[in-house]
């Protein structure tokens, strides 16, 4: 007879290998980083830029300017970019983050000699034509109109205004900022930013010699820079106020968001805080998830998490509850966090939280791809590889007495920003 | 290409197997024949509400996530109007925990009173953050039961209204289970490092002596084609106009379903689409619009939404959108063009089969369909499509009396 009530057996993740990358550092300075697998003969090619340093006077122009690098260049319409990737079925993406911009191409590999070059007239030869920009700003404006509507949206800007002040972080454009965009400003911004000494190039994908070769030809000596891009960053300069309410009166929901400052992947600390989080909220067996949704049904899902950027880190809750339940929900994030402060967590379940991590970290490794994303959470942080093995070595030896004592360094419920939006 | 390996169990359980050595992963994949169309009309979202309590313990494991949280896996499942899918990603060593689990909810369920309680507060949230508390959220709530007459798409898989899902009974989830969760309506799809020997034993071992059940034969009343143009306007909270037209277009196994795609690309994929140049750069009507298909199974829906700028009224924004239609079926579309959006169905495909669960639940979906072979013929089926029958398509679809427009205006 089958026994279907013992679990089988099973075999803890003891190490993860990780694909070494080529690199070049091209004369341009420029690093380019390879990673090859697989048998697809695909390829992703990533352009990875540091933001300029944020003027608050002009907020948009780091999201702008890359939102508007496939807009048209001093060669290439808008309509004909397009045509060219599309036409090669290609899949070209920009990408602003806090503290890098980026462009992406999906490419088959024998159509790469198509679409490489119009990567280089974008990344060198940018136009931001008038009538793309009143287009862009139009379009945004509308955008944002909808997005306001958004309890779970307003609820984020909000919170990064309050905890990352008037910086980089805590962007809150109104329509009115669209509005100041100039051109010449643009034009400006993507000079500065847009250069080889300011960017990281990876390729992960079916990759050999003569791909390289395709790459280096047109981004090594047909690229090169014309000054120093200024790229320190603000920190956060929190408003000190803890608590904000935005009043909806019809919200069948409530939207809250909370949190505060933390450490960064750098810091010794950050793989412990990783644990305390995946208990806390970090997973779909979590306290906030077990709690909130699965014994009383206040919420579709509940979440915490912990961000990096370059120098410093940040963690949150977020949540969209039933408008009735807010204050219930808030008195129950409460109580979980200082449960994690007051009762050691019980083997069981920190066995199980350190098994999740480790085979969420082995499933995070699905393609070639994977392992680029893996290279590039530590490579802009200055660290390489070996931080996986710190972080596997963590995990692996973390007591119920670490995690208290880790609980108590970076949870406060009292000294979080907490943002509802909604009834309260 | 996807490679696969098949064996179908005594009890009518079929087993697809993927093997992909380029990952220490692996994958297992069950879809059950079964989505929001099984539904009783008074019982609407009973199909994805099932889903939810799919996950509150079965007959002798009393929590699912649990176990498999502690091997390092994760889990997800989706409902449609069609299908419900569950997936497992784990290590690959650890693959014997991931049959352990399907096989015994597919034996049985736990049936506990307090899941179905948590559940239905948890799916009435979810219908609420989704579906209610959204601007426009609630469109295809309106806009389903336009399109269809009779078909039981005229409901969402969130159910057509709250009082369905705080109505639902343990008995009828009892019910629920016995007809539709079994094997043989079920289709398993194991990847990653795998092997198909090991993958036999462990499915016969586990799987095995689940009983066969009853097949569940669906019998629903298809839709009937659309002759009179349906229209209806709504005033509401949102903060902008808004467009949706509707079209009824062929079921996902006929040869329009693949001419019907290609023109929804020729009008909306990408920044080289129609819609986007003409519309939103050129003529400067919208700051949205995107045309696209629900590639369900029965009669689908090919809509077309759009977001007027300020200062354009609706008549001149459902005009433009009418104008550009009107193109596809006076004139065929250029080689050119039609190259680019096979080009772009290509690689898209070529793209997705990097991804482990992404071959899965498409080799699963293929076999439902008939055959998990289908996967690797698609690209041909595309590939023969010329541009005399994009435009019959064109002109037979995309007419008034085929339409089902909803507009929303703003308080």
């Amino acid at each position: 007879m089958l026994n279907r009530i013992t679990p089988p057996e099973f075999k803890p993740i003891e190490h993860i290998s990780l694909l070494a990358p080529g690199h070049v550092k091209l004369s341009n300075d420029c690093n380019l980083f390879w990673f090859t697998s697989g048998d697809q003969e695909l390829v992703r090619i990533e352009w990875i830029f540091n933001n300029l340093s944020f003027d608050p006077d002009k907020p948009l122009l780091n999201t702008a300017v890359n939102t508007m690098l496939n807009d048209g260049t001093h060669t290439m319409s808008a309509a004909q970019i397009a045509d060219t990737v599309d036409y090669y079925g290609a899949f070209l993406q920009v990408d602003y983050g806090f503290e890098q911009s980026q462009v992406t191409l999906f490419t088959l590999n024998k159509h790469l000699h198509s679409t490489l070059p119009v990567i280089h007239d974008i990344l060198t030869n940018s136009a931001f034509p008038e009538r793309e920009l009143q287009t862009y700003i139009r379009n945004q404006q509308q955008k944002l109109q909808v997005s306001l509507q958004k309890n779970d949206f307003v609820a984020r800007r909000t919170y990064n205004r309050e905890v990352f002040g008037n910086t980089i972080y805590g962007l809150k454009p109104e329509p009115a900022d669209y509005a100041k965009l100039q051109q010449a400003d643009l034009v400006a911004h993507f000079k500065q930013m847009y250069q080889p000494a300011n960017c990281t190039i990876l390729v992960a994908g079916k990759v050999d010699d003569d791909i390289l070769k395709t790459i280096t030809n047109l981004f090594d000596k047909g690229w090169a820079n014309n000054s120093i891009a200024q790229t320190a960053q603000t920190e956060q300069l929190s408003s000190g106020n803890l608590f904000t309410l935005i009043e909806k009166p019809d919200a069948l929901q409530s939207a809250i968001r909370m949190g505060a400052v933390s450490v960064p992947r750098t810091h010794p600390d950050y793989p412990a805080l990783q644990v305390v989080n995946t208990i806390l909220g970090g997973y779909f067996g979590s306290r906030l998830m077990n709690n909130i949704r699965e014994d009383k049904g206040y919420t579709y899902g509940i979440g915490s998490a912990t961000v990096s950027m370059k120098d410093f880190g940040a963690l949150f809750i977020a949540t969209e509850v039933g408008a009735d339940v807010t204050r219930l929900t808030m008195i129950e994030i409460e109580k979980e966090i200082n449960l994690l402060k007051t009762v050691p967590v019980s083997h069981e379940e920190l066995s199980l939280v350190k098994n999740y991590m480790l085979g969420s970290l082995l499933g995070s490794l699905e393609n070639v791809i994977s392992h680029a994303d893996k290279f590039k959470n530590v490579y802009f942080w200055g660290l390489n590889f070996e931080y996986y093995d710190y972080y596997t070595e963590v995990v692996r030896n973390i007591t119920a007495a670490d995690i208290i004592s880790y609980a108590n360094k970076y949870f406060d419920f009292d000294k979080m920003t907490k943002v509802v939006v909604g009834k309260y | 290409m996807v490679k696969f390996n098949r064996f179908t169990l005594d009890n009518g359980l079929r087993v697809i197997v993927n093997e992909d050595k380029a990952t220490p992963m692996a994958v297992l994949n069950i879809l059950y024949d079964v989505g929001a169309r099984d539904e009783d009309p008074g019982q609407t979202g009973f199909a994805h509400l099932f889903e939810h309590l799919m996950f509150g313990g079965s007959v002798n494991i009393p929590s699912y996530d649990e176990p498999l949280q502690r091997v390092g896996g994760e889990n997800n499942a989706f409902t449609s109007n069609d299908i419900t899918n569950y997936y497992i990603t784990l290590p690959a060593v650890n693959l014997e925990t991931a049959f352990w689990l399907e096989s015994d909810r597919m034996l049985s369920l736990a049936f506990s009173e307090k899941s179905l309680e948590v559940q239905r507060n948890v799916v009435m949230e979810e219908f609420k953050q989704r579906y209610l508390n959204q601007p426009y959220g609630d469109v295809w709530l309106n806009l389903r039961p336009m399109v269809y007459k009779t078909h039981p798409y005229r409901w969402a898989t969130i159910g057509k209204e709250l009082s369905h899902i705080e109505n639902a009974q343990i008995g009828d989830v009892k019910a629920f289970f016995k007809k539709h969760y079994n094997p043989q309506n079920a289709i398993m799809v194991v990847g990653g490092d795998v092997d198909t020997e090991q993958v036999k034993m462990l499915a016969e071992k586990w799987f095995g002596p689940i009983p066969a059940g009853e097949k569940y034969h669906r019998n629903l009343p298809q839709e009937l084609p659309q002759h009179e143009e349906r229209r209806a306007t709504i005033t509401a909270k949102v903060p902008l106009n808004s467009i949706y037209i509707a079209f009824q277009m062929a079921d996902r196994m006929s040869e329009a379903y693949y001419i019907t795609d290609l023109m929804s690309d020729i009008l909306s994929r990408g920044n080289s689409s129609r819609l986007y140049k003409t519309l939103i750069k050129e003529k400067q009507i919208f700051s949205e619009v995107h045309a696209y298909m629900t590639g369900s199974l029965d009669t689908g829906m090919f809509v077309i939404d759009g977001r007027p700028l300020p200062g354009i009224s609706i008549e001149t924004a459902e005009a433009a959108i009418w104008e550009e239609l009107e193109k596809l079926k006076a004139e065929p579309v250029p080689v050119d063009e039609l190259t680019k959006v096979k080009n772009k169905t290509e690689s898209t495909m070529v793209f997705s089969e990097i991804s482990l669960l992404d071959n899965a639940m498409n080799i699963a979906y293929f076999e439902l369909l008939g055959d998990a072979e289908l996967l690797n013929t698609e690209p041909a089926r595309y590939l023969a499509i010329t541009a005399q029958q994009v435009q019959q398509q064109a002109r037979a679809m995309l007419v008034k009396e085929n339409s089902s427009t909803l507009i929303y205006l703003a308080e």
